[in-house]
Order: C-alpha cells, then structure tokens, then sequence
C-alpha cells in the first residue's frame, strides 16, 4: 500500500469529476455573468416613485410639448406630450436627447471670470453678486461716458417675454441693439407684402399641394415632430414638390424632385408665376380685389408703375428662366400647371431649415406665388404669426442719455438708411467691428441663447472681432464656442430647469403658447437669464431699475399669463385670442389694405419699380471660378442639430458611416465631378474656400448636381465636452457671408470651392 | 463529458501501462488510486451540494420587521391598498416612505419595530433600504400590469403567502450577484416550488410561459 503521484492525480480527478456533478460550475457561470452587469461603474438608474413633469422642448423653435419622466428627482426619459397640438405626443431626436445637455459634462456650473487669454479655458469661480457688480460696474461706466449705445444684446429668439425683458432693459439703458442671432428673408418678404409682423406659418395640415423652395421640410424645418406627423399621414393626398440641388431626405421623400441649380430657386418661382399669369390661372376674386401692384398703375403724382403682372409676362419667360435655373420650360409649365389647379396649394420658401440664408427677392417671388393662388390666411395657406398681447408692460421712462444714444443707429446697420426694412443683421457684426478703426463700435456684448462665434459665417473674422470687444459676457448653461470665448458666464438655468413661455411653433399657424417648466430642481448655482436682466436692472438703479417693478421673472410671468396659467401648466399649452384675430382672412396692415405684389414700404424711386417688386438677380457668390471650380452648400439633417447647441451624444450616434466617420465628416460629391477629377469614395481631401481649409473624405453621390459640393451643417464643434466637440468641420469656417443690396440680409447660398488631395 | 471524466482514470488505473511488469501492477495500488478517487469524488459532491449553497449567500435582516399580517387586517383593499397599479399602468411596487408616512407620521402602536420605523426613517426622512426579494436585474423589462390585470393572476401566485406572514423572513443575499436567493429558489437544483412563491430566473418565465401560453416569448418582450 503506496501513496504516489498517482494518488492524488486519481484524486484530484475525482475532484474533478464530482465537481461537474455538483451546480458549483453551472451555478458560478450564472453568478458570475450577472456579476459582470454589475460593476458599480455601470449606470443603473435609482429604483423609486415615478412621476411625470409637464413643460415645452426649447431646444429649438417647435415648441413641442413634452412629459418628464422621474424617478424620485432625477429626470430618466423625455416623452412627447400626447395631444399636444404641436407634436401630438411625439418627439424628435433632439428632444429625446435632451437630458444630455442637463447632466452632461457641458454645463456651466457657476458664474466664471475669464483669468487667462480669450478662450484659454482658465476660469475663476466668482459669486453671483460679485458677476452682476463687476458687469454693471462697466454699463455704469460706459453710461457715464455717454456711449450706451455701443452695448449690443444677441439673443437666439426675439419672440417671448425673455427677449421682451432684455429689450426693455437695452431701452430703458439706451442701446438700441437688441440683435437676434438669425435674419428671416421671409419673415422680412411677408412683412412687406402683407404688413403683419410676426413670423410666417403655413397651415401644411390642410393643404394639398406643398411645393417647397429648398426648404427641408422633414430635415428639421420649422416645428419638426410635426413635419414627420404630417409625412406620416401623406397617404391623406397631399402632394410635395421638392425645389433642390440635392437629393436631400425631403426630395428622396417628395411626389417629384426637382434639381435646380443653387441659388435660381426665386428665378423659379417667378418662371410659375410667369406660366400661371399667362394662363390665367390665378385665384381672380383674390388678385383682382384684395391686392395691390399687380397690374400697371399710376401712383398720387401721376407716375406710371410696372405692375407684377407685366413685369413678370416680359421678364421671367419660361424659357429666361429655363436658362437660369437649369429647369427645362415643360416641368417649369407643369409645375405651375400643377400648383395653380391644386385645391390648396402652399409655397414655403425658407431655405434649408430655415435657419440658411436666403434673399429678400427670392421670399417675396414664392410668397407671390402664394398670392397668386390666394391662399394667404386662409386654411391650408400662410398666415403672419405675432407676438401674443399677454405680457403687459408698464410704460417705460428714459433719462437723456438714453434717449440720445437710442437715437444713434444700430450697429449691426438694421433700420439704418441703408437697410431700412431689416429688423436684424447679426451677420454683418463682425464685419463692422473689424472694419472698424479705432475703439471698436461695440464695448460690450451680452450673447443669450444664442452661440455667434459658432453659427456666424466666418467663424475666423467673427472670433477676431469679438476678440476686440473689449466686455464679452455669456448667459449659456454650457461651456459652448462662444461663452469658452468671453470674459464672464453667467450660467442660465437649462431648459428643463426654467420657467418660460413659448411663442407658437415655428411654421405652425397654431394660435398658442406653451410654458416650459422646471422638472428638475436647478443641479448647479444657475440663474434664470431673465432674473438675472432684472437684479441688472435694480443695480443699476434710477430709471433702468424703475422700468422692473417686479420682484423676479416667476411673478411677473405668472402675473402676465394669469388668465391662461392652469391651462398652460396642465396642458403645456393655452389657445391666444389674440394670435387667432390676427390670423384671420383680410388682415392687411399695408398702406394700401391690400396684399401688396409691390410693397409701399420699399422707396422705388432710386432704382425704379424693378428693384421693389419680386425679382431675381444671380446672387454673387465668393471665390473665382478658376481658382475654385467646385460650388460648396451646405445640407440640414433630422440627425444633426446645427442651430447654438451642439449635437448630443446620442444624435451624433445616429450620423451615416457617409456622412461622419470616426472625427471626420463627408462631403457629397457627384461621381461624374469625382471621375473627371481623379477622386473616388472615401478619398480623403482637402477642401478650400477663400475663407479657409479644412479636411474631409469624398462620398460620391448621384443626388447632388456635377460640380456642387455638399457639406452637413451642425458638425465641428469645438467647445462642450469631448464627446461633443471634434467631429467633423463646422461649415461656416468656410464660407463668408454676403449681403442682400436691397435688404442687407445675407444671401451667401454656397461659396465658390476647390479639392485637392490631402 | 462526465461520463468520460469518470471513466478515464478508472480504465487508466485497471489496464497495464506497456513496458511495466504485470506483477508489480497487481500490488493492490490499483485499489488505492480507486479510494483516493473516490474520497475526492464524494468530498466535493458533499461539499458542491451542501456546503456551496450556504456559502453562497450571506443572511440579512430587513431593516424593519414588517408584519403584512397585521396590515392586512387595516387595510381595505388587500395587497392593492399599498402595492398598487398607478395611473398610467406601472405598478407602484413597495410603497416609498411617503406613502407609509400617510399613516405612520405619529407611533401609533405599541409595536418596537414600527416605533423603529417612525423615528429613524418618517422623523428624518428618510427611505427604508427594503431589501427586495424579487428584484430583476436593470435589464429586465416586467409588466405588473400584464399579469395581473391582463392575465388575471393572483399576488399568491408569484409572491406566495408573504401577505399573510407575520414576520419579514431573512434575506438571503448571493454574495456574487447581490440579488436574492428567490430568484434561484432556495433549492439548489432548482427542483420543485419554493415555500415563499415562485421561482424567478429567466427559465422559469419561458417555462410559465410555455406551459400557459404556448411559447416561451421573445427576447425583446422583456430585454427591451
């Protein structure tokens, strides 16, 4: 009897064997799988009582209704708000995403005093008291020397009572640049013709007939859940035409596509109004009574005007137009034959988004168009949105020194003699205050919502103009372009931590507001913007500080929806009155009563009626064409926001392996432009404009015409976080902006380009 | 494989290794291999099916001893008067300490365990730390309401008679996984019902499943 090797070998062995006959082995895998789930790094939300909070999505102009889902205190999910008129309980990507910019790594926990260089990123913590002294010790100071009027305000939105506040504080502080951060030709084209100000909605539920100049409507146009609602429902016979130079998710979804050349889409219009003048195929009891300027007249001092009619009959043939735009006369012919007979023809004419430039002559041909078929406020037609009447604002006294310095004109040359008819021309800021000798117009900018140095065209002379202001304060809730840029932040609360009302949806002729509220209590030391406007305003004292009587923007809010409150805090939404009247069929506010082909607003004396009524002309573009041969445009998505804030996380995941891939982003490019140039897909390039460079890989694509380059717009941010910034290139470090002679808007559709192998 | 793991060492230990004499072979270590084989064989089945599954879990007491008994005789509407559905349809699960805190605000019996609960949870606020019997993993979508209300089962059904004990029972915590031994069943071959309602491991939703509707459900009914 030996114990050996072998002894314990058998043991072991038996061991072995008794193990697998035990649930040891089976029941560790099982416990050690579910262990792997469970590492304390992995997020699991908090277990506990559920709760839904009712507001309004402000991450963009659509106004969609939204339910907070909560668990105990922490916001988990961002639901639609069912039947909210908006978005009927559905919601966009964006809006899904929006917890994101609330717990994300961005935000601005604190008032900050810039200490090291202009966006060095070295910032000290400094209190609230501290930030309000210290800016209204340089508007003091700037006061006292008499120049309130080099104080500019940008704010993303002009509608609602926040931006009212900060106007009323510009006011009563003397500084008449209140500048909000995008130009609207149509909301400009429709003010003239119609007289309404407001913004433009188009009531696309009721219509048939949807004909669209470049706008992208199911690429984030106006209130965008809304736009997909209505996509939804298309079996419902409506019928979309899509005016582009790109087979964009509009066009691929469209009735009929039909390229264009860039920039020729007001060419087209008025080529249809030319066929269904010619045709007679105008609403008659529209054209021949409620309008002005269609046909020839002769004004008060017995001058002769071309009217419309004639003006469009001579120079816009179809065959002019064929030639500029690329279109052949047939589809121009059965364009115009399709929407003149269609029961309820619509025409949108805002480029992109609504957010890409675009022309006041080209705004003016489609709403013609609209004339034309006399659908304006009427079902299925386009009406002027206003500004709702709730708000009531005490009168408001100004000492000497603001009333002269709101004499002085505005900075950004809105409302000057040369502009007369532009409200905004945020734009042309850099320009003047880089052209400017001397001390620079503006001595301090105050930027709201708003993110310039990321959506101004020409990121590098907006950077090197606001590098001369000499007082730059951000509001952002997040460390965006522009607010890693100033001198303070002053962070707003997040739009699921305020109070605000919510003008009507954008594009909507929706006669409502909404009230977004808190769902969560504030996370960091944020201020409301508008509390913030108001403890300026005290500060300041004597007649700025009289002109807030209120204690904070709550009460002064709830004061001024009282009559709507319950409903708007229920329901997320309350019907205006007074948005409805202004809506309603037969509402000109023109010099003449009437809708106006020729607006009295515009002086036609220096260059004749030409100039005023609807027209074309090629608008000049940057670059020559020897030197860049390629065209450069950019194109919107449903998946990349590219307004202030910057793409979340969760969007950027959902971006095409052709359209971002890894940090780099794609342009289109037809492969017929690429063959003849050497290139194929997924080439990397290098792409230069007179503003500048940047890399880029090739993705050739049969939608876009020969020779045009398209680039997404919303990418390359360089700011928030590092899940946010570095992907790809920001399409305005490449292009210019170029101003519109008659109404100063910028018009720079594209800019001229070239390729070249990286 | 268990068969061979068996069988390989016994037909290695029996037959003769070629270029040994048979002789020496025959001394009797063929036995001892056999015994030795046989000692691990039966130490780790005894140690793998008795004294593994009290290793594995470690017992912990309820924070508060909660007699349902007792409530249930207060109560109007029997389980749903505290775990009820909410309106939208999810199930409000064990009430929160505002909801306890609707009666309990003041002592008001003569009970240490409930003058536990109102002095160390209602008067500072804070929420009881429940250990949860039945708690799923994050990753587990389950609807209440479907069951309940759309398949009409009883509470008893899946919870047992918790709701007419007297005591909250120990808590069996897996040391691994952190969740209760419930999900598994208290026996470790997971043969036949447990005394405290059902089994909860994915298998025995299929098999319920299976057994009462006719297939075992898809992944994403409940991995949403």
């Amino acid at each position: 009897m030996k114990i050996d090797r072998r002894s314990f070998i058998a043991l072991g062995v038996g061991v072995i064997a008794g193990t697998t006959l035990t649930p040891v082995p089976w029941k560790l895998t099982d416990d050690i799988s579910i262990w792997t789930q469970n590492w304390p790094w992995t997020p699991v939300p908090k277990d506990g009582r559920n709760s839904y909070k009712t507001s309004v999505c402000t991450l963009c102009p659509g106004g969609c209704g939204i339910q907070v889902r909560k668990v105990i205190d922490r916001a988990v999910k961002i639901e639609g708000l069912p039947e909210h008129p908006a978005n009927q309980g559905r919601l966009c990507p964006l809006g899904f995403s929006g917890l994101q910019f609330l717990y994300g790594p961005s935000r601005v926990k604190s008032p900050m005093k810039r200490v090291g260089e202009r966006g060095e990123g070295k910032w000290q913590k400094i209190s609230w008291d501290e930030a309000i002294e210290a800016i209204t010790g340089e508007l003091k100071k700037l006061r006292n020397q008499g120049k309130p009027h080099r104080v500019a305000w940008m704010a993303e939105d002009d509608r609602g009572t926040v931006p009212q506040l900060i106007g009323r504080f510009l006011t009563a502080y003397g500084s008449p640049n209140f500048i909000r951060a995008s130009g609207d030709a149509s909301e400009l084209a429709v003010y003239l013709m119609q007289g309404q100000q407001g913004t433009v909605g188009y009531d696309i539920e009721n219509a048939d007939h949807i004909l669209s100049f470049g706008a992208g409507l199911l690429q984030g146009w106006g209130s965008p859940v809304r736009m997909l609602n209505i996509y939804g429902k298309m079996h419902e016979r409506k019928t979309l035409v899509q005016i582009e130079p790109r087979l964009s998710e509009t066009a691929a979804k469209a009735n009929q596509w039909i390229p264009i050349k860039p920039g020729t889409e007001g060419a087209l219009a008025l080529g249809m109004a030319h066929l269904i003048i010619r045709e007679s195929l105008y609403k008659k009891s529209f054209v021949n009574q409620r309008v002005f300027g269609f046909e020839d007249w002769t004004d008060a001092n017995g001058i002769a005007h071309t009217g419309f009619k004639t003006r469009v009959l001579k120079d816009y043939t179809l065959e002019i137009v064929s030639r500029i735009t690329g279109v052949d006369s047939k589809t121009i012919a059965q364009l115009a034959r399709g929407f003149a007979r269609a029961k309820k023809p619509v025409a949108v004419g805002s480029c992109g988004n609504g957010r890409l430039p675009g022309g006041l002559g080209e705004s003016m041909a489609v709403h013609a168009l609209n004339a034309l078929v006399g659908n304006i406020n009427q079902t299925g037609g386009v009406s002027v949105m206003p500004e709702p009447d709730y708000a009531k604002w005490p009168e408001i006294k100004i000492d000497e020194t603001a009333s002269n310095s709101l004499q002085q004109p505005r900075i950004d040359g809105a409302g000057t003699s040369q502009y007369p008819q532009a409200r905004y021309l945020p734009h042309r800021l850099p320009g003047v205050i880089n052209n400017a000798k001397g001390e620079p117009p503006v001595q301090a900018l105050f930027v709201t919502g708003a993110n310039p140095i990321y959506t101004l065209p020409d990121t590098n002379a907006t950077k090197a103009a606001f590098e001369r202001i000499p007082l730059l304060v951000s509001f952002s809730p997040y460390m965006d372009e522009t607010a890693s840029f100033s001198d303070y932040i002053l962070p707003n609360h997040t739009f699921l931590e305020r109070y605000e009302d919510v003008p009507s949806p954008a594009g909507t002729t929706l006669p409502v507001i909404g009230l977004a509220q808190p769902v969560v209590r504030p996370l960091y030391e944020t201020r409301h913007v508008a509390d913030v406007v108001i403890q300026m305003a005290k500060s300041m004292g004597s007649f700025v500080g009289e002109a807030f009587p209120w204690k904070n923007y709550q009460s002064f809010l709830e004061e001024a929806l009282k009559d709507h409150w319950d409903k708007l805090s229920k329901n997320g939404y309350a019907r205006i009155p007074s948005i409805e009247d202004a809506t309603q069929p037969g509402k000109f506010n023109t010099p003449s009563g009437k809708f106006e082909f020729h607006p009295s607003a515009l002086d036609s004396t220096p260059n004749g009626d030409k100039a005023v009524l609807p027209s074309f002309s090629e608008t000049p573009i940057e670059g020559k064409p020897d030197q860049f041969p390629l065209l450069l445009i950019p194109y919107d998505s449903m998946r990349i926001t590219n307004g202030p804030v910057g793409n979340p996380p969760f969007m950027t995941k959902t971006i095409d392996a052709n359209v971002l891939k890894d940090q780099t982003c794609f342009v289109e490019l037809n492969s017929k432009t690429a063959r003849k140039m050497g290139f194929s897909e997924g080439d990397r390039v290098v792409i230069t404009t007179p503003k500048g460079k940047a890399e880029v890989r090739l993705h050739l694509f049969e939608g876009i015409e020969p020779g045009v380059i398209a680039m997404p717009s919303g990418l390359g941010h360089v700011a928030y976080s590092k899940y946010l910034a570095g992907k790809g290139v920001n399409f305005n470090n490449l292009i210019g902006p170029m101003e519109d002679p008659m109404s100063g808007l910028n018009t720079a559709w594209g800019i001229r380009a070239n390729i070249t192998r990286a | 494989m268990n068969t061979n793991d068996q069988q390989h060492p016994v037909s290695n230990a029996a037959s003769p290794e070629p270029g040994d004499a048979p002789e020496k072979r025959k001394n009797g270590s063929g036995w001892i291999i056999l015994l030795f084989f046989i000692i691990g064989l039966v130490a780790s089945l005894l140690s793998g099916w008795l004294v593994f599954p009290n290793l594995l879990y470690s017992e912990k007491e309820q924070p508060i001893d909660f007699d349902h008994n007792l409530h249930m005789g207060v109560v109007y509407e029997g389980c749903q008067s505290c775990h009820y559905f909410r309106e939208d349809g999810s199930f409000s699960g064990i009430p929160d300490l505002y909801a306890c805190s609707q009666c309990h605000q003041f002592v008001q019996g003569p009970d240490p365990e409930e003058e536990k609960f109102v002095n160390e949870y209602v008067q500072n606020n804070k929420e009881v730390p429940w250990l949860v019997y039945s708690r799923q993993p994050d990753c587990v979508f389950f609807s209440h309401a479907a069951h309940v209300k759309g398949a009409g089962m009883s509470c008893e059904n899946c919870h047992g008679d918790i709701g007419t004990s007297d005591h909250s029972r120990t808590y069996q915590e897996n040391r691994i996984t952190g969740y209760s031994r419930d999900i598994w069943g208290y026996n470790i071959a997971r043969l036949g019902e447990p005394k405290h309602g059902r089994r909860m491991k994915m298998n025995d939703c299929a098999d319920c499943h299976e057994r009462e509707m006719g297939h075992k459900g898809y992944c994403f009914q409940c991995h949403q």
